[in-house]
């Protein structure tokens, strides 16, 4: 397949990432929204690398990228807990202590 | 005898386990001291077992000598050695490997051999310590610092090693810093951080010097430093360049600071505020040794000039110490001064160019020296932890093993004939007036030398007597209290009246508290060998019958020569062979006046000083008093110890402190002030703006206020705190970013 | 089923099968394995969005790392592929929906019109993005596409050498053990509480 399909799926998914991040009102739903862009952008890399010739850069860049996706996720679940904690609540919208 | 061969291929690990038994040991008493309930038995047992190997070893380099075979073992060549900062580039490759020569053999021997006896006295003397587990862990790990720094192989691991031990040392002076009952808890907290600190002042120098060393030959490897100091000087002519005598006195500053020597050795008196084991350790086999270790190491570096300044201070010390010594009235003092006072022997030794004598009386010394430390442990512990020898007296018949172990071992200090302090003694002196009298190699410093020492060991040989006299012979005085303040006390009332709280499960003496008693026997066996080795340490093993007919070539000698500790060719070039008839005849005459005048300096000596203290302290013991009346003030400059203490205190410790204290005034007046009156002024200006501001100004700021808020309400309206909508903005934000980009 | 979830997946399945068509016309075999790997992924996508039970998004996302794992495949990496599968379905996956089942379920959070507004215009703004790029843009490909061989000993060896990623590969263990320690640390109950009267 051509690198234009690849890179069109790639948008797609971004987009729908983008769209789970803006649309639901749960924390965890930006949590999986960012996970979709990432895997968008590594869906990007490897193809950029495959239809460049030889070469590792790609590939290495997409597994940093699934290191830090495991290490975000981590920390982001470690943050929603707390936060769930404190405001009893699991919308990002009741988060609004910046605010204040 | 094939199996008194060296074996590279097992002989290496024997070696190997001789350092890592104790510190095996170490690991064991720290995490498990609890469960193991007697881990004072096991270490002991494991210091024995490493001290076996060690005497094996001993005897393999001793065979090697008497063969006349070449006795110089390096891992690295022969077996391997552990890389480490390991690096493609050479100049930066640091690999660590044992080195056995006959030194090391020496040293290994000597040090395992006291430990073992330090630990088994410990398992009497130290019996009921609060922190009896941890003193046992403490001093197999300081004996495993020495065995690894007798075996490095190169100044970087000696150096390690070297400050493992200062940390050790400070652990174990301050041992009793935790001891809630311990009368000296404050001394031993002040001795341990004195010791550490003055030893650090050392240890900086002899890193510098030995940085200095590694910029100009890129090793730290001793044996290619030495070879590399050979090229150095050959190149330059056969001069020293001025480099290598700054950096040898660097490295020689090490030494000051580790030996005690002039005027770092302040440390040492105070470090008896340890246990008297540690004592025995730090005075014998461990910590000074390591000092005058250095030196036999790293004497190929030292230029004649440096080697001249080296003299000067050990002989300087030597004589001074001795000169302390004559007055002080506590049994372990003396005994500290005495040490510093043959330090300084050994010093000037290695400065007049006989390594070998400086290192036989080390071996000697550490013998007697251990003997007289643990025998002075046990007459303290014989008359319930009393120092002053004032209160002692008498003791000859109620402790008569120690008092046999401690008579023969002032013998051997003293240099009276046939005890093994005679011998190395002996050599030194003789090494003094091969200089003097060589007219090609007389120095001025050789002469200072010559002098100090025959001095000092005529003094040696005096005070070491009367503290014999004092402390065993006449009536016991311990229950004439006030004796006790009578004399002279120093400024901080050490050395008079430090009473060492008795241990509360210490039962072994009768109903009366007060009559002194003969320790248990794991005191006295450990007491009795070591004795036996001060006594016959320097001439066992001798190539003919007759001690006094060979006594300038004893197995020491035979053993440890430049030869054997260089190598051929570095010896070769320290101390040229002369050539021709004339030459080797001047020479064979130079040696034996050198001999004969040495002696009789050396029996002349030791016997003018045991002759005084008998005189003073046992025939006429009005004469002492006498004596002070009429020195005047040289008595209290002396019995304060030439007031270094306090030198160091007023134009060292008090001029930091008063740094610090200037800063702080200077902190809180000046800067604080600065502030303060700041804050002072704008109080005042305030008050007076004040009314203006309610009248005008607050007016105005109301205004800018108001409309602030105003303003602030109609951001607020895209400030909603929801993390959604400003991610909805972000994306919004790089859309807009993008499509200008491209359009653009 | 609610009839705007009808609507919904009648309009994924047309697209799907309209995709796979599409994939078998152009290029065969390889086209229907793309369009499906293709499909997987942004069907699970869409699914994620649209399910309002927060078990059931959790769930399609499976099928778009799957699918991209899939993807990673056709492009010859099998070695991310793996890792893919390994991280993403095995750990992510499981932390996600264990913080599903540490916070409330909420049914009826998901609204249609944001759901369609968000969807329309992010995918708009992609759509009309991408337009313009394709039209302005050729990308530079290699002549000929190296054969398909396996890299994972090449990428160990490149993690491992000085020369390549050593130091990234550090300083990403780093970051994971930091990453790890810190979720510790901010996941345990700890004294500060913004209403201290609800917990009482």
């Amino acid at each position: 397949m051509p690198l234009e399909a690849y890179v069109a799926v790639s948008a797609a998914l971004f987009v729908i990432g983008i769209a789970c991040m803006l649309s639901r009102r749960n924390v965890l739903y930006v949590l999986m929204g960012i996970e979709m862009i990432l895997n968008a952008a590594n869906i990007n890399f490897v193809a950029f690398n495959r239809f460049s010739g030889d070469g590792l850069d790609g590939r290495m860049f997409a597994i940093f990228v699934i290191i830090l996706a495991a290490a975000e996720a981590a920390v982001a679940l470690a943050i929603l807990l707390n936060v769930y904690h404190l405001f009893r609540s699991v919308k990002p919208s009741d988060a609004d202590l910046l605010r204040e | 005898m094939d199996f008194l061969q060296f074996n590279p291929e097992t002989d290496y690990k024997l070696l190997l386990a001789v350092p890592l038994i104790p510190v095996l040991g170490y690991v064991l008493q720290i995490f498990f001291g609890k469960q193991l309930k007697r881990g004072d038995i096991l270490l002991t047992a494991g210091m024995f077992t490493s001290m076996c190997i060690a005497l094996l070893m001993f005897a393999k380099a001793l065979n090697a000598a008497y063969a006349g075979e070449v006795f110089l073992h390096e891992s690295v060549k022969e077996w391997g050695g552990w890389g480490w900062l390991y690096q493609s580039e050479p100049g930066v490759n640091l690999v660590a490997g044992i080195f056995y020569d006959p030194l090391g053999a020496a040293m290994l021997a000597v040090v395992t051999v006291v430990s073992f006896c330090v630990h088994l006295f410990s398992t009497g003397y130290m019996h009921g310590d609060c922190r009896y587990r941890i003193f046992f862990a403490n001093i197999s790990l300081f004996t495993f610092a020495m065995l690894g720094l007798v075996l490095s192989d190169n100044l970087l691991f000696l150096f390690i090693f070297w400050e493992l031990m200062g940390l050790m040392s400070y652990l174990l002076i301050g041992h009793f810093s935790h001891d809630a009952k311990s009368g000296f808890r404050g001394w031993a907290t002040w001795a341990s951080q004195k010791a550490f600190m003055t030893t650090r002042v050392g240890d900086v120098c002899l890193l510098v010097g030995m940085l200095m060393f590694h910029q100009h030959f890129e090793t730290f490897q001793f044996t290619e430093l030495w070879s590399a100091a050979a090229e150095t000087v050959a190149a330059n002519g056969g001069q020293y360049p001025a480099w290598m005598t700054v950096a040898g006195l660097f490295v020689f500053g090490g030494t000051i600071g580790k030996s005690a020597q002039f005027p770092l050795h302040i440390w040492l008196p105070d470090a008896m505020a340890g246990p008297t084991p540690v004592s025995a350790m730090i005075h014998a086999a461990t910590m000074v040794a390591a000092g005058v270790f250095l030196l036999g190491r790293t004497y190929p570096l030292m230029s004649p000039m440096a080697l001249e300044v080296i003299t000067v201070v050990g002989a300087t010390t030597a004589l001074f110490a001795a000169t302390i010594g004559l007055t002080s009235w506590d049994l372990k003092a003396v005994l500290a001064y005495s040490t510093i006072s043959q330090l300084g022997f050994m010093v000037t030794a290695v400065g007049l160019g006989s390594v070998t004598a400086g290192m036989f009386h080390m071996t000697t010394h550490a013998f007697f020296k251990a003997c007289l430390f643990l025998s002075a442990g046990s007459v303290i512990h014989g008359c319930h932890h009393e120092q002053d020898m004032r209160l002692m007296g008498g003791l000859r018949k109620k402790m008569p093993i120690t008092f046999i172990c401690m008579f023969v071992c002032t013998l051997a200090i003293a240099g009276i004939p046939l005890f093994s302090g005679f011998y190395s003694k002996d050599k030194i002196i003789m090494a003094g007036f091969e200089r003097v009298l060589d007219h090609d190699h007389f120095s001025g410093a050789a002469l200072y030398g010559l002098v100090a020492l025959a001095i000092a060991a005529a003094l040696t040989a005096f005070y070491m007597f009367r503290l014999i006299f004092l402390t065993f012979f006449g009536e016991y005085r311990g229950d004439q209290q006030e004796h006790r303040y009578s004399g002279m006390l120093d400024e901080h009332g050490r050395g008079g009246h430090i009473v060492y709280h008795d241990h509360d499960d210490h039962d072994d003496h009768g109903g009366n508290a007060h009559v002194p008693h003969e320790s248990p026997k794991n005191i006295t066996i450990p007491l009795m060998v070591l004795a036996f080795l001060g006594v016959f340490g320097g001439h066992f093993w001798l190539a003919s019958s007759d001690p006094l007919a060979n006594h300038s070539k004893p197995w020491f000698a035979t053993m440890v020569s430049e030869s054997t500790l260089y190598g051929d060719e570095i010896s070769g070039w320290l101390s040229p062979e002369p050539h021709g008839h004339e030459a080797l005849e001047h020479l064979e005459h130079l040696e034996h006046t050198a001999h004969l005048s040495a002696v009789g300096t050396s029996l002349t000596v030791a016997l003018l000083g045991v002759f005084g203290a008998w005189l003073l302290y046992y025939r006429r013991r009005d004469i002492p008093a006498k004596v002070v009346a009429a020195v005047g003030p040289l008595y209290p400059l002396v019995a304060n110890k030439y007031y270094i203490d306090e030198l160091v205190t007023r134009y060292v410790i008090r001029p930091t402190l008063a740094l610090c204290r200037a800063l702080k005034w200077v902190d809180e007046k000046v800067v604080d002030g600065v502030v303060l009156g700041v804050g002072r002024l704008n109080r005042t200006a305030a008050t007076v703006h004040a009314w203006f501001d309610g009248m005008f100004v607050d007016g105005l700021v109301n205004g800018v206020g108001h409309l602030t808020q105003a303003f602030g309400s109609i951001v607020r309206l895209i400030q909603t705190g929801r993390i959604q909508q400003y991610l909805s903005f972000a994306v919004a934000g790089s859309i807009l970013l993008a499509a200008w980009l491209i359009l653009s | 089923m609610e009839p705007a979830s009808r609507v919904f997946y009648t309009l994924v399945t047309l697209a799907s099968l309209l995709a796979l068509g599409w994939g078998a016309f152009s290029a065969g075999a390889p086209g229907v394995s793309f369009a499906l790997f293709a499909i997987l992924t942004l069907g699970g996508g869409l699914m994620c969005i649209w399910e309002r039970s927060v078990v059931r998004s959790a769930f399609s996302l499976m099928a778009t790392f799957l699918g991209v794992a899939g993807l990673f495949l056709l492009l010859g990496a099998d070695f991310l592929a793996m890792a893919q599968v390994l991280i993403y379905v095995g750990g992510i996956l499981a932390l996600i929906l264990f913080g599903v089942m540490l916070s409330p379920p909420d049914l009826n959070e998901r609204s249609l019109p944001r759901v369609l507004g968000g969807l329309a215009f992010a995918g708009g703004a992609a759509i009309w993005l991408g337009l313009r790029i394709s039209a302005s843009v050729t990308w530079a490909t290699a002549e000929e596409l190296p054969p398909m061989t396996s890299h994972a000993e090449e990428i160990g060896v490149g993690f491992l050498s000085p020369e390549q990623y050593v130091v990234p590969f550090e300083l990403a263990a780093v970051l994971l053990t930091v990453a790890l320690v810190a979720a510790v640390y901010i996941a345990r109950r700890r004294s500060i509480d913004l209403f201290p009267e609800e917990d009482a």
